[in-house]
């Protein structure tokens, strides 16, 4: 789970991104207009986190030119000004949520899922695949009934690969979700993670398609 | 006297008695005299007339025989009878008198106009000598009488003017109650309206008189809703502006209570000192531009020891801020003597300085000097920091701006806080960057401040 956050008060953009960062996302933090329109340019990203007092622009702004390329990243403002008339106009300017300052950490953590949720078309809090259960707001895993202990690159692994069930990830896709730009990646990072959800949750599980990347098992597999 | 009626009722009341009063004595000497002159030339008629009467022998002259009837002394009550004649022989006898005439002579004057007192009345009489019959012919009048004859025309004015004064009284009480009914009407509408009505009074239909009263009031009412305005402006955006800090600190303080994690704790502990300095810079620069603003500092001009001031300033940002750059102060710049404001050169000095200091690298040094030119005298400040792009100069005086290069504890507030000083203390802020590199604050202050004042010992 990849998490543009645009903040420009250093201390807030700390918290959010270690917050965040515990709450099982992997975040992007920037402080600029500039900086988080190049980000958005040049990578993906299932949810951005949006301040609109910016030092050289509002976030609106942004906001405006990533709907203006037709993005769909659900997006949650966070503003200062949280007065009805401003919420409108965060809200008609195609923002996803709105929540005013100071927010909750859990409560950003929550309303994050809920917007990712939504945009996989997921009504239900938690994620299924056969008997794998996984509840992103806890970051629990189960399976069977039977509770899974994960690493939090297990548990972003194992969800990116269940959202989206029969589709081949690649290793640098899942290595975008798991680190942000600053993190040095260790070259077989992924193969170790993959080892280790094989060796917790049992075979037949994660497959590997030979040169492509990695999916859930196909069924009777 | 504190109400206005009672104060106009005494003055109309009083003028209109002193122009009654000074008509009444006027027309009271007029008619004394007008009285005096008719009388007088009826005397002289009448003893004329007598003494020509005589002349012509249709009277004849004889000695009287003695003193004549009492009714001399027996006062006239109306004004028949007024005028007494008396005839004397030269040799001091009486010739003849009048009904009302007293026996002792009227007068010891030979000929004309005299005024004698006979037995307590005084008497106004005309003498003419007729040397042919060798006599004296005295017509008098008694001046009681006349005093009475004027007396009866001033009485017969003043009478009905006194029964009409209570009525007069009354009529100028009411009409000064209803001359004043439109500000009795403006006084219960202001009474009435509630403290936040700023709105104007209405002043189209109202009394020429209350019309400047009713603009100044609404002129009044216009300034205090624009201070009012710019004040909740000012507290909403204050309120938004530190809303972000707090953010940042709960969200530090729940890493803080929520990771397991030693070093995640301990950055988020340090977070949270970051975010607390910021906020309380925060909240003393909004109290600072407050002040400066609400003209809480009093005008006065104090003596300011720039170089002990600028160095006192640096001491006290060193502490709380550690590890930053040091300041250097000009041997000129420290004898400069200036006379101005103290609180506001300290306050707007203040943020100029921090601002320098938190953009230097620490092993830098902020250099401050000084400048004396014909215009006037220049304090300078001079950074090593990154500077202001030029596209956001002209905005950085800008409240809570905070450009593209901000400080940690950066509020946007502190350039806005220096050039308002400034403003107040009569200088001008100039700030430009350096072709060296960072940013030049400079503080002018003009010449006819500059020259008696600015001159280092």
């Amino acid at each position: 789970m990849r998490v543009l956050v645009v903040e420009d008060d250093a201390v807030l953009l700390n918290g959010l991104e270690v917050g965040l960062g515990m709450a099982g996302y992997t975040v992007e933090a920037v402080s600029t207009c500039a900086d988080a329109s190049a980000a958005l340019d040049t990578s993906d990203f299932d949810a951005v986190v949006l301040d609109l007092m910016l030092p050289d622009g509002s976030g609106l702004d942004v906001l405006a030119a990533l709907r203006g390329h037709a993005s769909k990243v659900p997006v949650l403002l966070l503003t200062a000004r949280d007065s009805v008339p401003d919420r409108i106009a965060g809200l008609d300017a195609g923002a996803d949520d709105y929540l005013g300052k100071p927010f909750d950490l859990d409560e950003v953590a929550a309303r994050l899922r809920a917007l990712v949720r939504r945009v996989g078309g997921h009504a239900a809090a938690t994620l299924q695949w056969r008997d794998i259960v996984l509840d992103p707001a806890s970051m629990g895993v189960t399976r069977g009934g039977k509770s899974v202990r994960l690493s939090r690159r297990e548990f972003s692994i194992l969800r990116a690969l269940i959202d989206r069930p029969g589709q081949i990830l690649s290793k640098p896709q899942l290595e975008e979700r798991l680190y942000g730009w600053q993190e040095e990646i260790e070259s077989n990072t992924i193969e170790v993670h993959i080892h280790n959800l094989r060796a917790k949750l049992g075979p037949g599980i994660v497959e590997t398609v030979r040169g492509v990347g990695y999916r859930m098992a196909e069924a009777g597999a | 006297m504190r109400s206005i009626r009672a104060r106009l009722f005494a003055i109309l009341l009083v003028t209109t008695g002193i122009v009654w009063v000074s008509a009444i004595v006027w027309i009271y000497l007029s008619t004394k005299a007008e009285v005096e002159r008719v009388l007088d030339a009826r005397l002289t008629e009448a003893a004329r007339m007598v003494s020509s009467l005589i002349t012509s022998q249709e009277i004849a002259v004889r000695k009287a025989d003695g003193p004549a009837a009492a009714a001399v002394a027996v006062p006239h009550v109306s004004y028949d009878r007024q005028l007494s004649c008396q005839i004397w022989g030269f040799d001091g006898t009486l010739v003849g008198r009048s009904e009302s005439a007293p026996g002792q002579p009227l007068t010891n004057a030979k000929s004309g106009f005299s005024e004698t007192t006979v037995d307590g009345e005084t008497w106004r009489v005309y003498a003419i000598t007729n040397p042919e019959l060798g006599i004296r012919v005295l017509v008098g009048d008694n001046l009681r009488v006349r005093d009475r004859l004027v007396a009866d025309v001033i009485r017969g004015l003043a009478f009905p003017a006194l029964l009409i004064l209570p009525v007069l009284a009354g009529l100028i009480w009411l009409s000064v109650g209803r001359g004043l009914g439109p500000m009795n009407a403006m006084a219960s509408a202001l009474a009435a309206r509630p403290a936040s009505d700023l709105s104007a009074l209405p002043d189209h239909d109202s009394p020429s008189e209350i019309r400047p009263v009713i603009r100044a009031l609404n002129g009044l009412f216009a300034r205090v809703g624009a201070v009012r305005e710019r004040e909740r402006d000012f507290t909403a955006f204050a309120a938004h502006e530190l809303r972000t800090p707090i953010a940042g600190l709960k969200t530090q303080a729940q890493i803080a209570l929520g990771s397991e994690d030693e070093a995640i704790r301990n950055n988020a502990l340090r977070q949270i000192t970051v975010g607390v300095d910021r906020t309380a810079r925060l909240v003393r620069q909004l109290t600072d531009l407050t002040h400066a603003e609400s003209g809480e500092f009093d005008d006065s001009i104090g003596h300011v020891d720039v170089g002990a001031a600028i160095q006192s300033l640096a001491d006290d940002i060193g502490q709380h801020h550690r590890d930053t750059a040091s300041v250097s102060i000009s041997p000129e710049l420290a004898r400069l003597k200036l006379d101005t404001n103290p609180s506001l050169f300290m306050v707007g000095t203040r943020n100029l300085l921090e601002n320098a200091i938190l953009h230097s690298p620490f092993d830098k040094l902020v250099v401050c000097d000084v400048r004396h030119e014909p215009e006037g005298v220049s304090i300078t400040i001079d950074d090593c920091g990154p500077g202001i792009p030029e596209d956001e100069l002209p905005k950085v005086c800008n409240r809570f701006f905070r450009g593209r290069n901000p400080t940690q504890t950066g509020s946007g507030l502190g350039l806005a806080i220096a050039e308002l000083a400034c403003e107040r203390m009569g200088a001008t802020l100039h700030l430009e960057n350096r072709s060296e590199g960072g940013l030049r604050a400079e503080l002018r202050f003009a010449a006819v401040i500059g020259a008696r004042q600015a001159r280092s010992d």
